[in-house]
């Protein structure tokens, strides 16, 4: 926890509260800041997490690190605090292109494909998305609030939007 | 498959990377000064190997607003190169280039088409004159993409060259040099390799 009272979650990274914690991630670009509730027990979680898919990849130390194994993770680590995963709804931002693709490199468009994981995934689980903010092409610092379940976006030169 | 584990990098090699920071840095530093005709120092370059979620912190807080200029390195070393100047400094670089005062303001993150514009040219000639410096070391070949730039929150801009590490480990690596002219300009210079690089790179000084 940092002075404000907010839990922090970095950068491939995920954690839990009971209400009245406060979740938050700071400038999400291409990544996607997931956000799980459960209305009736108020447990919420808050996952940054930076790639879509980690079946590509051999040696996967960091599961948070990835859409669909930190999703996993997430729901697992809410249910020990007492969420229930079928009450589950999910908000999500982030995913955004932070530089204009002038090449083919695919890493520009790691955003779209986050976004597209996670959807993907979440639908696989049944958990319904019920808000997002997402692509586009600006940074986004997110706060999670899971006594009211609604999600602060904040970016630079806009006004604050709640979701 | 590549060999090079960045875990296990000696300290020969970190300060080989270290020397190609100082080199390629020291080139791209001598270049903006002339072209703005101004002094500017740089820092001794540090090379870190840093998990992801600290990657920002090197410079400041993730939400701190920053002007970025990315760009892509190709040729026989691909990766990425990444430039970052607090506003301030980017609005004075701006002002030096176009001749204008510098205004009250210098802290406001809106930049004009032209100033933009401007700020990728100082992306080109900087990352041009690094490059040349790294190719003509290591006797590769080197380019750069045409530079895009972006203001946002640190963290957003790290987010790019961190998703690309990300398929390789945990961490990133970072060869990174700071240059400044008194309090008016700091700036960051940023070399991230892909791994594959960073072994033809070593090889190349005879590691």
């Amino acid at each position: 926890m940092n002075i404000s009272g907010m839990i922090k979650v970095g950068m491939g990274d995920l954690k839990v509260c009971k209400t009245p914690g406060v979740l938050t991630t700071l400038g999400l670009g291409s990544c996607v800041g997931v956000a799980l509730y459960d209305p009736v027990s108020k447990v919420s979680g808050l996952l940054h997490c930076m790639l879509p898919d980690s079946t590509q990849f051999k040696n996967v130390t960091n599961v948070a690190k990835y859409a669909d194994s930190g999703l996993i993770e997430l729901i697992s680590q809410m249910e020990k605090l007492g969420a229930n995963k079928t009450r589950m709804v999910a908000k999500i931002a982030g995913g955004a292109q932070m530089f204009a693709s002038k090449s083919h490199n695919d890493t520009l468009k790691v955003g779209e494909r986050n976004v597209m994981a996670v959807k993907m995934k979440l639908s696989e689980m049944q958990i319904r998305i019920i808000a997002e903010d997402t692509g586009l092409n600006f940074g986004r610092t997110v706060e999670f609030y899971s006594e009211t379940g609604k999600y602060k976006i904040k970016a630079v030169g806009k006004p604050e939007k709640i979701i | 498959m590549s060999k090079i584990n960045l875990e296990e990098l000696s300290d020969m090699q970190f300060d080989l990377l270290k020397e190609i920071g100082n080199i390629g840095a020291g080139n791209a530093t001598t270049a903006l000064a002339k072209m703005l005709q101004m002094k500017m120092d740089m820092s001794v370059p540090k090379v870190a190997l840093l998990p992801f979620k600290d990657i920002s912190q090197l410079i400041g807080s993730e939400d701190q607003i920053v002007v970025g200029i990315l760009l892509g390195m190709e040729g026989e070393i691909t990766g990425m190169m990444m430039f970052l100047f607090d506003t301030k400094s980017a609005h004075h670089l701006v002002n030096k280039l176009m001749m204008q005062e510098d205004s009250v303001d210098n802290n406001s993150t809106d930049f004009t088409e032209m100033e933009m514009s401007a700020i990728s040219e100082i992306g080109n000639i900087v990352s041009g004159s690094y490059l040349t410096a790294l190719g003509t070391l290591t006797n590769l070949n080197v380019y750069a993409t045409v530079p895009s730039m972006t203001v946002d929150m640190i963290g957003a801009l790290m987010s790019v060259p961190a998703s690309e590490f990300g398929k390789y480990g945990d961490k990133l690596l970072l060869i990174q040099s700071q240059f400044g002219e008194s309090e008016f300009v700091t700036g960051y210079f940023m070399l991230i390799p892909e791994l594959e690089s960073y072994e033809k790179i070593l090889a190349a000084l005879g590691m």
